[in-house]
C-alpha cells in the first residue's frame, strides 16, 4: 500500500494558527497506527479563516478540512482513511467560492505544490516562461513586458517595461536585479505567501529579468520578520542551483545568473527602494535623492532593476502565456491580476488574486463577508499604513490605479484593512503620524520634524485647543509633507490623514460638514 | 579689510565640456551639462534658499528648502538634486514655493533654541539667514512639543571646537564632509526619524577617529560645530588671504580676524592646492604665533653661558656684525656662513642668500632641505633636468595606480592625502612600499593592493626589481623611451636592471618582501594605466637617497609615466617653503634656478647684479660646517628658522660644533635648542606677520600676507638687510618684499613673469612662469625633458654601512605624526600636544616579548652614537626587527642616537636607518639628564638685572 499523502501549509499564517502542532500530532498519530503518512508542507491557499487547512487528494480532487488543530488529528485520520466525512470538512477546496472566483496567474501553484520541489513546479507549468525567454533575445523579453502593461506592484505602479528597457540600455560592467521583499505594510502578506509557498516563481521571474536587462546577480532584500520565507528561499535557491537553473550557465543557455538573500534589519523605510539599496550596501537605511535613478546608478552605483516580489512573480506567466493573454485581464492601464489581501476586521480574511476592476464593495462585503465583529463596516484603509481611509459610500469604486488615484487613494501593494463602526478616524490619523515618527529615516525635514508635529497638532485638535487654527496648521503640514518630502514615506503620510478628515470630519470635530458627508 | 564671504553655489561644479542653456526666472543661463538647477541659478545671480547644500559636497536633497517649479514636471523638485536639461524652464519664486519654504523653516525653528542674540553663530548662521530669506514670521507649532533644544550636553572634548547638539538641524553636512572631503568617516547619523542625531562613534570627539581637520566645522551651517575661538571671542570681521606655514602642501587660508587678533583660520575654497580643505595643524594650530614663549626683542650675550640681555635692534645688529667681522678677520673669509630656513618666505631666504654671497663674500649658504629633500633636487636634476616634482596635486585625480614610497600622507600631508583618498575610492589602485603599515594600507573604503614592508635601507634594491620586472616582461614603453630619452644611457640601464641580481627573487632576500608581491606590484605599476609615484623622506634620508630618486625616475621614464596628468614622480615635500628655499639658490654650490656656482655666466650675472665678485668654489654644506667648526675652520653661523641642535643627526657632534664656534646668530620665534649655544638672538616673525611667498611641493608660488603687524617691529628680511648693511654691503636696500620678488624674477628665468602684483591678481602660479610658459607649468616635461633627453642612470644597490649585529640587532626608523610638526617648535605650543604629548617607541610584540618589554614601559634605545629613554608602545605596524619613533619633542633627543651616515651625493643624513638595541630602563639617559640639568641655565634672560629662566 502506498503512503497516505496529506497536504498541510507551512505558511506562517497556518503555523500561527497551529499547523506545526497539527503536523506533529498527525505524524505521531500515524506512527501509533503504523500508518505510512507522507505530509507535504505546501503554501497556503490564502483562505486564512480556514487555516490550518488540511488537504487530501480524493477522486482527483483536493478536498480540505479546516480550520483544524492538533486535537483533531485522530478524527481526521479516521475520516481520511474512512469515508472522508468530518465536521470540519470544507469539501473540494477549489470549489469554495472565495477560491473559485479568483484568477490565479501568480498564485497558481501556491497551496498546491511542494514549494521546494522543482519537479512539482515544472509539472504545474513552471519554467515555461523562462524557456520562452531563453528562446528569444533580450530586447524581445523587455518588449513583451512592455506590451503586457505590467506595472510595479510595490505601490507606485510604474510601468515595468520602461524600467527594464532603461536598465537594459545602461552600459556597465555589472548590473543587478534587486527584489524588494521588505513587505512592511500593515495588512499585506502577498510577498510572504508566494515566497513561502512558491519560491520558484520569484526565482524564475528574477532569472528572466536578469537575462532581459543583462544582470548576472540578484539580491532578495527580505525583511527579518519572515524566517519561514528565509529558509524556504534559501533552500529553493540551493535546489535551483543544483538543478542548473542558477549559476554560470542557466539551463544550458550560457547565460549566468545567481541569487543571494539578504536579511533586512527591521526598518520600514528600507522598503523604499533607495533606502533598501543603501541598506543592502551595508549603509544606514537612508533615502537617496533621485536622480540618479537606481535603474542607472543603483546598487553599488551600478544599473539596478528594483522590483517588488509580486511584480517579478507576474513575469513567468506573462512570458509563458504572452503579453496579450495577460493584458486582457484588468481594465484601462491597470492590466493583469492583483493579489488583494483582505485583513483587519473581516470575516473571511486572506489573499484574493483577481483582475483589476473588481470593486471595493465586492472585495470587502461579498468576498470578505463584511466585518468579523458582524458590525457595519465604517472604513477601509487601502494600500498599507500610508493608504487612504475610504467610507462605504465609495465601495462602488473599481480597484485600478487610475480610479483610486482620482479618489485620493492608491492600490498600493493591494492590502485592504477593514474597520467597523467602533473606529475613530482621528485616532487613525494620529496613528499615521506616529507611524511616520517611528519609521522615518530622518533625512528630510518635512518627514523628520513634520511627523512629530503632526501628532502634536492632532492632539490639540482632539483637545479642541485653538481648533480652527490647528485644523489649518494640519492642512498646511499635510500639503508641505506631500509636496516637500524626499520620498513616499513622508509624501504619503498625509494621505490617511487627509482622507480621514475628508471622509470622516465629525471625528475631528468639524461640525458644519457632518451632514454633507455622513 | 572686510570679512570675505565666499559664494556658495550649493553643489560642486560639473566637469563636462558640453553646455546646456536653461531659463530660470526668465533669465537664460548656460552651464555645463550635469550642473544642478541650484548651481545654475547661482551662476545667474539668483539665490535659491538652501541649508543642506554646499558646493564642497555632493547634492543631498534633505532640507527641502530649495524646491522649485519646472514647466512640464509635476511637483516641486529639489533644485540641488535636479540636473539642468536643455530648454528647461524653472521658476524659483512662486507663492506655492514661498509657502512650502516657510513651512520647512517653521518646522526647523520649532526644534531650535530661540537664542540667536546670545548664540556664537549670531551673524554667521545659515539657519538665521534662511529664516530671514523665506520670511518666517510665526511658528504655529509652539515650543512645547518634542524637541532637541533642551539637550544641554555639549561635547567640548576637542581642544579647538565644540559640538552643541541642541543647535543641530541634522543636515548631515558634517557627516558628508567627513566622508567626501576628508575621507575619515568618523561621523555618522545615529537613530532614525526625529531621533536622528550626529554621532561621532566614540565617547566624544576627542576619543573618536576624528582627525580634527575642521571640515565638519567648516560645513556646519549653524553653531552646532563651532570653533571655540569664535565661542570665546565672537565672529571675525575681516579676512586676510594667506598660506599655511606647515607642510609642503601649501594650503590657502583665510585668516579671519578682529583687529589684529586672529579668530580662526579657515581654508580658502579657491586655494589651488587644497580646494577648501585643511588639516588639524593649518586649521587650528596657529596659537604659537602669539604664545607667551615667543621672543620679540633682540638679545645678545658675550658667552652662551651668560644670561641673555634684551637690546634694541641697532645694538643687536652692531654686536652681530662686529662678532662676524672679527671671526672673519681671525679665521678667514670662509670661516662664517648661514643656514636659510624653509619656514621663511622666498624673499627672506633670498635676502640671506644674497647676504652670504655679498657681505660674507663666500658660498657658505645651505638650507634645511639638506636634511630632507636634497636628494630629490639632485636625482631629478640628473635624470629630468629640474630639481622639482613633475606634477600638480590635481594630477592625482587621473592616476590609475598610485605608488607611495617612504611617505605617510595621512599624517604628514593630510590635505593631499584626502585628495588621494578620493581618487582611490573612485577605483585607483594603491601600492605602498614602507617598512611600517601606514594608515593608507587599510583605511575606510581603501585598501592597498600591495603593501611591501621592506627592510629600511633597501629602497634601491626594490625599485631595481620593479624595473627588472618591467624589462624582462616586455612592459617597457619603447615608443616613449625612443622619442624622449637618451638611448645610450637607456641601453646601459636596461642591461643593468635585467641582471639576475635585480630579480624579485634575489631582491626578496635583501628587502624581506616576498618575490611574488614585488612582481605583482611591479606589474601593476607598469601596466595598470596612469601610474604616479609619491614619495617622502623615506626615500631621501638614506645613504642611497639620491640613487633611489634616480631609480624612481628611471622606472617612470621606462614605463612612459612622465609628462602628462595622472603620472609623474612626486616628492611630498616636508616644509611649507622647502621647494622655494631650494629654488632661491640657498645651496653652497648653486644659484637660483639650480645654476651651479661654477658656471661662469651665472656667476657673471650675479656679480654684475649684486656688485660683488662671486666665488666659483662651492661653500660648506651643513655637515661640513659642523665638521669644520670642530676643526676650528668654521667659526661663525647665522641660522634662520632652523633648529639644527634638535633636528640634525648625531646631536653630540652638533653640540660640540656649536660650542666650538665664536659667534652664533639665531633668528627664530622661540629660544630653540640651537639658541642654547647662541650669542645673538634676532626675533623672527610668524607667518601671520610675513609678507612674501611660499612655494609648495607642486612648485606653486603662493602669497603669504601679513594678518597682523610684525611683533618684533621688523620684517625678517629687514633684520637680514640691517645686518648685511652693517657688514658693509649697503647695496641691499629693499623697500618691501615685492622688490625682492622683482629681483628674484629678474635674476631667475623660471620666475621671469612672477611678481606680487601678478600673484595677487591670479591667486597663485606654478613655476616655470616665463615667456615660454606665461600661464605657469602644472605638469613638467610634457613634450620634452627640461634637460632635453631623459637620462637613465644605473642605480646599483649598495647596502648602508649602518648594519645590525648582535649588539645592535634592531633597526630604528623615524617619522612624523599628524598632530605634531617636525621639531615641534610650533605644534608643541598649541593644544595639538593633547594628542601627542611625548614621543614613544613603537616596537613589534615579538621584539618586545623577547626583551621583557610591556606597553608603557620605559625603554632605553642605544645605538653606536648614543642612548635615549622613551616609553614603549607595542604595535604590529612594523615588521619584527624594526622599531619606530617620532622626533617632535626635544627632550626625547632622538638624534642623540642617529648617525652621521649620509647620502653619497648630497650629504642628506640617513635618519631612517640606525642599528639599535632596546632594553627596559628605569632612568633617563645621561644625555637626557644632562639636557634637563643644563638647559635652564642656557636660557636665562636678564630682567631688571636679574637672570630669569625663559618660559
Amino acid at each position: 500500500m502506498s503512503a497516505l499523502k496529506l497536504f498541510l501549509p507551512l505558511d506562517s499564517t497556518a503555523v500561527a494558527m497551529g499547523a506545526d502542532d497539527l503536523a506533529d500530532a498527525l505524524m505521531s498519530e500515524a506512527a501509533k497506527r503504523k500508518l505510512d503518512l507522507r505530509l507535504v508542507r505546501t503554501g497556503s491557499r490564502g483562505m486564512h479563516w480556514l487555516e490550518p487547512l488540511l488537504e487530501v487528494e480524493r477522486d482527483g480532487k483536493r478536498v480540505g478540512y479546516g480550520p483544524v488543530g492538533e486535537a483533531d488529528a485522530a478524527s481526521l485520520l479516521d475520516a481520511i482513511t474512512g469515508n472522508g466525512e468530518h465536521e470540519k470538512s470544507v469539501g473540494a477546496v477549489e470549489e469554495i467560492a472565495f477560491f473559485k472566483s479568483q484568477t490565479r496567474l501568480i498564485f497558481a501553484r501556491c497551496g498546491v505544490t511542494d514549494p521546494l520541489s522543482l519537479a512539482d513546479y515544472e509539472k504545474h507549468g513552471g519554467l515555461k516562461g523562462l524557456d520562452k525567454a531563453l528562446s528569444v533575445n533580450a530586447p524581445a523579453i523587455c518588449e513583451e513586458i512592455m506590451q503586457s502593461g505590467l506595472r510595479g506592484r510595490g505601490g507606485a505602479g510604474f510601468p515595468a517595461g520602461i524600467k527594464w528597457k532603461t536598465v537594459a540600455g545602461a552600459q556597465a560592467d555589472q548590473k543587478y536585479i534587486v527584489v524588494n521583499a521588505d513587505e512592511g505594510d500593515s495588512g499585506t502578506f502577498a510577498d510572504r505567501m508566494i515566497m513561502e509557498g512558491d519560491p520558484f516563481t520569484l526565482i524564475e521571474g528574477m532569472i528572466i529579468a536578469g537575462i532581459a536587462v543583462g544582470a548576472t546577480k540578484g539580491y532578495i532584500y527580505l525583511r527579518s520578520e519572515y524566517p519561514v520565507a528565509h529558509s524556504v528561499l534559501n533552500a529553493a535557491i540551493a535546489n535551483a542551483r543544483n538543478a542548473g537553473l542558477l549559476g554560470e550557465n542557466v539551463r544550458g543557455s550560457g547565460k549566468a545568473f545567481d541569487i543571494e538573500v539578504f536579511l533586512g534589519a527591521g526598518a520600514y523605510i528600507c522598503g523604499e527602494e533607495t533606502s533598501l539599496l543603501n541598506s543592502l550596501e551595508g549603509k544606514r537605511g537612508e533615502v537617496r535623492a533621485k536622480p540618479p535613478l537606481p535603474a542607472l546608478e543603483g546598487l553599488f552605483g551600478k544599473p539596478t532593476l528594483v522590483h517588488n516580489v509580486i511584480t517579478l512573480c507576474s513575469v513567468p506567466a506573462i512570458m509563458a502565456k504572452g503579453a496579450k493573454f495577460y493584458r486582457d485581464f484588468g481594465m484601462g492601464k491597470s492590466t493583469g491580476t492583483m493579489p488583494f489581501q483582505l485583513a483587519g476586521n473581516i470575516k473571511q480574511g486572506g489573499l484574493y488574486e483577481t483582475a483589476f476592476g473588481v470593486t471595493l464593495g465586492q472585495l470587502v462585503n461579498e468576498i470578505g463577508g463584511g466585518c468579523f465583529t458582524e458590525k457595519p463596516v465604517r472604513a477601509v484603509q487601502i494600500g498599507g499604513p500610508l493608504g487612504a481611509y475610504l467610507p462605504p459610500s465609495l465601495f462602488n469604486l473599481p480597484m485600478d490605479y487610475e480610479t483610486m488615484l482620482a479618489n485620493g487613494a492608491g492600490v498600493g501593494h493591494g492590502g485592504i484593512v477593514v474597520f467597523d463602526e467602533s473606529v475613530n478616524l482621528l485616532e487613525q490619523a494620529r496613528y499615521a503620524f506616529e507611524f511616520c515618527v517611528e519609521e522615518s529615516c530622518g533625512k528630510c525635514t518635512p518627514c523628520r520634524i513634520g511627523s512629530v508635529r503632526g501628532v502634536e497638532v492632532i492632539d490639540r485638535i482632539a483637545a479642541r485647543k485653538d481648533h480652527e487654527k490647528n485644523l489649518a496648521v494640519l492642512s498646511d503640514l499635510c500639503e508641505l509633507m506631500v509636496d516637500g518630502s524626499l520620498c513616499a514615506m513622508g509624501g504619503m503620510t498625509p494621505i490617511p490623514v487627509q482622507s480621514a478628515v475628508k471622509h470622516f470630519p465629525q471625528d475631528f470635530g468639524i461640525k458644519q460638514k457632518q451632514e454633507a458627508l455622513s | 579689510m572686510t570679512l570675505l564671504r565666499e559664494k556658495d553655489y550649493g553643489t560642486p561644479k560639473a566637469k563636462t565640456e558640453k553646455t546646456v542653456t536653461v531659463e530660470i526666472d526668465g533669465f537664460d543661463v548656460t552651464v555645463p551639462e550635469g550642473t544642478s538647477v541650484m548651481r545654475a541659478a547661482n551662476e545667474a545671480g539668483l539665490a535659491i534658499p538652501k541649508l543642506c547644500a554646499t558646493d564642497s559636497l555632493n547634492a543631498f536633497g534633505s532640507c527641502r528648502l530649495c524646491l522649485v517649479e519646472i514647466d512640464g514636471r509635476k511637483g516641486t523638485p529639489a533644485s540641488c538634486t535636479t540636473p539642468v536639461a536643455e530648454g528647461m524652464k524653472v521658476r524659483t519664486q512662486t507663492p506655492r514655493l514661498a509657502k512650502l519654504r516657510r513651512g520647512v523653516m517653521e518646522l526647523y525653528i520649532s526644534d531650535h533654541p530661540l537664542d540667536c542674540l546670545t548664540c556664537s553663530d549670531n551673524g554667521d548662521c545659515e539657519l538665521q539667514d534662511m529664516a530671514g530669506a523665506v520670511g518666517l514670521r510665526d511658528v504655529r507649532y509652539g515650543y512645547e512639543g518634542d524637541n532637541h533644544f533642551t539637550e544641554s550636553a555639549k561635547d567640548v572634548s576637542n581642544p579647538y571646537f565644540e559640538y552643541d547638539p541642541s543647535k543641530c538641524i541634522v543636515c548631515s553636512r558634517c557627516v558628508r564632509a567627513c566622508d567626501e572631503v576628508q575621507g575619515t568617516l568618523a561621523l555618522t547619523i545615529e537613530g532614525r526619524g526625529f531621533n536622528s542625531r550626529v554621532s561621532v562613534g566614540g565617547a566624544n570627539f576627542f576619543d573618536s577617529e576624528c582627525v580634527s581637520c575642521g571640515a565638519c566645522v567648516q560645513a556646519c551651517p549653524t553653531a552646532t560645530l563651532q570653533e571655540k575661538s569664535v565661542v570665546d571671542h565672537g565672529v571675525p570681521d575681516r579676512t586676510v588671504l594667506t598660506t599655511c606655514a606647515y607642510c609642503g602642501v601649501g594650503c590657502s587660508f583665510k585668516a579671519e580676524l578682529k583687529g589684529d587678533q586672529v579668530i580662526r583660520m579657515t581654508p580658502h575654497k579657491d586655494g589651488k592646492a587644497n580646494h577648501g580643505h585643511s588639516c588639524v595643524k593649518g586649521r587650528f594650530a596657529w596659537g604659537y604665533a602669539t604664545h607667551k614663549d615667543r621672543i620679540t626683542s633682540p638679545m645678545i650675550r658675550e658667552k652662551s653661558t651668560d644670561p641673555w640681555r634684551e637690546v634694541g635692534w641697532a645694538e643687536a645688529i652692531d654686536f652681530a656684525a662686529r662678532r662676524l667681522k672679527e671671526t672673519q678677520a681671525k679665521y678667514g673669509q670662509k670661516s662664517i656662513g648661514a643656514i636659510s630656513s624653509s619656514r621663511c618666505t622666498i624673499e627672506e631666504v633670498w635676502a640671506v642668500v644674497k647676504m652670504v654671497r655679498t657681505a660674507f663674500g663666500n658660498n657658505n649658504i645651505d638650507t634645511c632641505a639638506r636634511v630632507c629633500h636634497s636628494p630629490t633636487g639632485y636625482g631629478l636634476k640628473q635624470t629630468f633636468g629640474t630639481s622639482a616634482g613633475t606634477q600638480d596635486f590635481d594630477s592625482v585625480e587621473e592616476a590609475d595606480v598610485i605608488l607611495i614610497i617612504g611617505a605617510n600622507p595621512t599624517d604628514a600631508h593630510p590635505v593631499f592625502a584626502s585628495q588621494m583618498k578620493r581618487r582611490l575610492r573612485k577605483g585607483a589602485k594603491l601600492i605602498i612600499a614602507d617598512p611600517r603599515a601606514i594608515d593608507l594600507v587599510r583605511t575606510p573604503h581603501i585598501e592597498a593592493a600591495h603593501h611591501l614592508p621592506l627592510l629600511p635601507g633597501t629602497n634601491v634594491a626594490l625599485v631595481n626589481a620593479f624595473a627588472h620586472v618591467a624589462a624582462v616582461e616586455g612592459l617597457i614603453d619603447e615608443d616613449f623611451v625612443k622619442d624622449r630619452c637618451d638611448l645610450e644611457s637607456f641601453r646601459q640601464w636596461l642591461d643593468f636592471v635585467k641582471a639576475p641580481e635585480n630579480s624579485p627573487e634575489e631582491v626578496s632576500k635583501v628587502t624581506g618582501v616576498p618575490a611574488d608581491d614585488i612582481r605583482a606590484a611591479a606589474q601593476l605599476y607598469a601596466k595598470g594605466g596612469n601610474a604616479a609615484i609619491y614619495y617622502g623622506l623615506g626615500v631621501t634620508e638614506h645613504s642611497q637617497g639620491s640613487t633611489m630618486v634616480m631609480g624612481m625616475a628611471n622606472l617612470a621614464m621606462a614605463t612612459g609615466n612622465i609628462g602628462r596628468r595622472g603620472v609623474g614622480v612626486n616628492p611630498l615635500r616636508g616644509q611649507n617653503n622647502v621647494q622655494g628655499s631650494c629654488d632661491m639658490g640657498s645651496f653652497p654650490h648653486e644659484y637660483s634656478d639650480y645654476r651651479p656656482v661654477s658656471d661662469d655666466a651665472a656667476r657673471e650675472l650675479f656679480a654684475s647684479a649684486w656688485g660683488r665678485t662671486q666665488d666659483a668654489k662651492p661653500g660648506y654644506r651643513i655637515p661640513n660646517m659642523f665638521d669644520e667648526a670642530c676643526n676650528g675652520n668654521f667659526m661663525g653661523l647665522y641660522v634662520q628658522g632652523e633648529d639644527i641642535a634638535q633636528s640634525d643627526p648625531n646631536t653630540q657632534h652638533v653640540e660640540a660644533a656649536l660650542k666650538a664656534m665664536d659667534v652664533i646668530i639665531v633668528q627664530d620665534l622661540f629660544l630653540n635648542e640651537t639658541a642654547r649655544f647662541a650669542h645673538v638672538f634676532l626675533p623672527g616673525t610668524s607667518f601671520l606677520e610675513k609678507d612674501g611667498c611660499f612655494i609648495n611641493a607642486e612648485r606653486r608660488i603662493n602669497r603669504v600676507r601679513p594678518a597682523m603687524r610684525s611683533q618684533t617691529g621688523l620684517q625678517e628680511w629687514e633684520a637680514t638687510q640691517m645686518l648685511c648693511n652693517a657688514l658693509g654691503y649697503a647695496e641691499m636696500n629693499y623697500a618691501g618684499a615685492d622688490e625682492i620678488m622683482d629681483e628674484i624674477a629678474a635674476l631667475t628665468p623660471s620666475f621671469q613673469h612672477v611678481s606680487h602684483k601678478m600673484l595677487d591678481e591670479r591667486g597663485s602660479v606654478q613655476w616655470p612662469c616665463n615667456d615660454a610658459a606665461p600661464e605657469g607649468t602644472p605638469i613638467m616635461h610634457v613634450d620634452k625633458f627640461v634637460r632635453g633627453k631623459g637620462l637613465f642612470v644605473v642605480t646599483e644597490y649598495v647596502a648602508t654601512s649602518e648594519k645590525t649585529n648582535r649588539k645592535f640587532p634592531l633597526i630604528l626608523t623615524t617619522g612624523r605624526i599628524l598632530s605634531q610638526y617636525n621639531v615641534g617648535a610650533q605644534t608643541r605650543r598649541t593644544q595639538n600636544s593633547d594628542w601627542h604629548e611625548e614621543d614613544v617607541l613603537e616596537i613589534h610584540p615579538s621584539d618586545a616579548e623577547a626583551r621583557g618589554i610591556h606597553e608603557g614601559y620605559w625603554v632605553s634605545i642605544r645605538s653606536r652614537k648614543g642612548e635615549i629613554t622613551l616609553k614603549a608602545v607595542i604595535s604590529e605596524r612594523m615588521a619584527p626587527g624594526v622599531v619606530y619613533t617620532t622626533f617632535h619633542h626635544p627632550v626625547t633627543g632622538v638624534n642623540v642616537v642617529t648617525t652621521e651616515n649620509s647620502d653619497w651625493a648630497t650629504s642628506c643624513p640617513e635618519y631612517k636607518v640606525t642599528a639599535v638595541e632596546v632594553a627596559p630602563a628605569n632612568h633617563k639617559s645621561s644625555w637626557q639628564e644632562d639636557y634637563e640639568a643644563t638647559t635652564p641655565e642656557l636660557r636665562r634672560i636678564l630682567t631688571d638685572g636679574v637672570a630669569e629662566p625663559a618660559e
